[in-house]
């Protein structure tokens, strides 16, 4: 057995060692595998981000009720008596004053323009209250100030900031007949609340002509578990008709849609690795003619067929490993961070970042494995039935 | 067959099918060789010298007829088995000298010992043994292919008897090389024949390679054309 391995890693590190003397052969090869492992990582680390942006949106113990059916929150409608019933169900925490927490929000689309592309793009606008401000966490004023209640003020998510163009802070952006001056910036931690305007609830409703009613409400739960008892009450109150879930549980139904992307982006990987299994493949049997000879003078000396197989499957293996490495370090080089934005559930822009994790990694790792194990086991069942005669026609 | 005899062909044939033409080279070929002989085969293109030489060295299988070697049968054996049986009993010398350019002389020259159970200690004791024998004790390290053609063929004869086979198989061994070379490389296996006993077969085309051997057969057509030099 010690014997056998021996000769395989002679044959390993000689055939390793002579890759210069295939160059650009193996470096197309590397390329090849380098340039699907980048495609995958980018298509994965995408869909990762927005999953991310989504999922840190939602708290477990905030509720957020909609009208039934709506699937999101710009296709519902709340009017204020309804909001007025809901406030009354079990399990919402109390204020100082035993009043209940929850905040009305209103969500309504305006007009962007897309800093890469300058495109027109629909971008949220949320009017909201001093309590909404309370119900999430991580927000902060990162410039300027608060907007005041009453008045056609707005302060912007950082992300709208970065993506999209004409919100600087202290300008004046117009929408429809409106005009609204830009008061301050805010952060929400990277979460989809950053890819919002918000404006006082009331001065929202006015200047867009809602009356009183809203798109939803955000309510404060004593435990995440009251979530059930307050969607037993609305579903036994013949009055309501709405949904009620956890704001986590809702953001993670709006991330499902990027399933389609995941299976989008394997499906692309996998027919560029077809691409880069073939380069693979034409590289490893130029190799093994190319090393006929040498193979064939080990064989005459003695080493098995065995370590001319597993010598050639370990070059293929090395050639997509150090492929995969250069396609995970572009990926990560231009990928990871890069902030963009997508259309939503509520067909208005989301902005995230593209996030590369050990998972994606390793998915890269092993695609990369796939290739040079299926590129490589051919070309080493060539090289181990390669008839020992050879070394005697000076093929060296 | 006597207990002198390494290596006994017993009426060998060997043929191949071209398309639709069956090709023979050998047909009842018989042929004896002694321990301790230095045979030189010669013959014209086509004569069948390659592929007895091949035959002798268990890289191609006659398809009719026993070969014996030392005593015991080899040509049934299995393709692994024809491996070890290399491996243990046979060095090779190319005419291309046949080196792996990534590794040095030394390694080169260590391949055989890898398929031996000596450890590493031994197997740089005998590498630098038998370099010392062809002379390349300074050049252990220097890649080969900063060579000449006459130093990489020690080198090639370093490899070949660094695990003491029995039988060393040498095809055209000086057909890369100059007169002058080719004689010292021709000296050195003299040397080895003489001094260490080495049975050597050695396949050529210059008259002036074979006078170096004991005794030289001739190849035409698949037989032996000198039959008072056959067993």
């Amino acid at each position: 057995m010690t014997k056998i391995l021996s000769q395989i890693w002679v044959v390993i590190v000689m055939n390793i060692t002579s890759i210069g003397q295939r160059i650009w052969m193996s470096l197309a090869a590397i390329f090849a595998v380098a340039v699907v492992v980048a495609v995958l990582l980018s298509f994965l680390a995408m869909t990762e981000g927005f999953s991310k942006t989504l999922e840190g949106s939602g708290s477990n113990t905030v509720a957020i009720v909609t009208r039934s059916g709506s699937q999101s929150e710009l296709n519902s409608v709340l009017s204020r008596e309804t909001i007025n019933i809901v406030t009354t169900a079990p399990g919402i925490a109390k204020d100082a004053n035993g009043d209940p927490i929850y905040s009305p929000e209103l969500y309504v689309i305006v007009d962007g323009i897309k800093k890469t592309s300058g495109t027109e793009v629909n971008l949220p606008m949320r009017g909201i209250s001093s309590v909404g401000f309370e119900l999430r966490d991580q927000v902060s004023i990162t410039s300027g100030r608060m907007f005041e209640t009453g008045k056609n003020e707005i302060i912007v998510g950082e992300g709208v900031l970065r993506e999209f163009a004409g919100f600087e802070l202290g300008t004046t952006v117009r929408f429809g007949k409106t005009e609204w001056e830009v008061v301050g910036t805010f952060s929400t931690g990277g979460n989809a609340f950053e890819s919002e305007l918000w404006a006082d609830a009331p001065t929202l409703q006015s200047q867009f002509q809602r009356g009183s009613s809203f798109q939803t409400i955000r309510v404060l739960l004593e435990t995440p578990d009251d979530v059930s008892g307050m969607a037993e009450m609305v579903e036994n109150d013949p009055r309501l008709f709405l949904d009620v879930v956890t704001e986590a549980d809702y953001f993670a139904q709006q991330g499902e849609a990027l399933n389609g992307i995941v299976i989008f982006g394997w499906i692309i990987s996998i027919f560029m690795s077809v691409g880069a299994l073939a380069g693979a493949l034409n590289t490893m049997y130029t190799s093994v003619a190319n090393r006929a000879g040498e193979i064939a003078t080990l064989r005459a000396i003695g080493f098995s067929n065995t370590s001319a197989f597993f010598g050639t499957l370990a070059e293929s293996i090395v050639l997509s490993v150090i492929g995969g490495f250069v396609g995970a370090m572009a990926s990560y080089l231009f990928m990871d961070g890069l902030s963009a934005s997508t259309l939503g559930a509520s067909f208005t822009q989301v902005v995230f970042k593209f996030e590369l994790t050990t998972d994606l990694f390793i998915n890269g790792a092993f695609l990369a494995l796939g290739i040079g194990l299926i590129g490589g086991i051919f070309p080493a069942a060539r090289a181990a039935r390669l008839p020992v005669i050879v070394a005697f026609r000076g093929a060296n | 067959m006597t207990d002198e005899t390494l290596y006994s062909l017993q009426k060998v044939s060997k043929g191949f099918v071209k398309g639709k033409e069956k090709i023979t080279i050998f047909d009842g070929l018989d042929m004896s060789i002694e321990k301790g002989d230095f045979l030189a085969i010669m013959g014209p293109s086509g004569s069948g010298k390659t592929t007895l030489l091949n035959m002798l060295g268990g890289v191609d299988q006659p398809t009719g007829g026993e070969v014996w070697f030392d005593g015991s049968r080899v040509d049934k054996l299995s393709e692994g088995n024809l491996a070890k049986w290399r491996a243990n009993n046979i060095g090779f010398i190319f005419q291309f000298y046949n080196l792996m350019p990534m590794l040095n002389a030394a390694k080169n020259v260590e391949l055989p010992l890898l398929l031996t159970n000596l450890n590493s200690k031994q197997r740089k004791k005998s590498v630098e043994a038998a370099l010392e024998l062809v002379g390349l004790s300074d050049r252990a390290k220097h890649m080969t292919n900063e060579m000449s053609g006459g130093q990489q063929q020690r080198v090639a004869i370093a490899r070949a008897i660094v695990s003491d086979p029995k039988l060393l198989l040498c095809d055209e061994p000086t057909g890369d090389l100059d007169r002058a070379t080719a004689d010292e490389i021709l000296e050195m296996l003299q040397l080895l024949n003489r001094e260490f006993g080495k049975t050597i077969v050695m396949v050529t085309h210059d008259p002036a390679a074979a006078k170096y051997a004991k005794r030289t057969l001739h190849l035409d057509k698949g037989e032996f054309v000198e039959k008072d030099l056959v067993a």
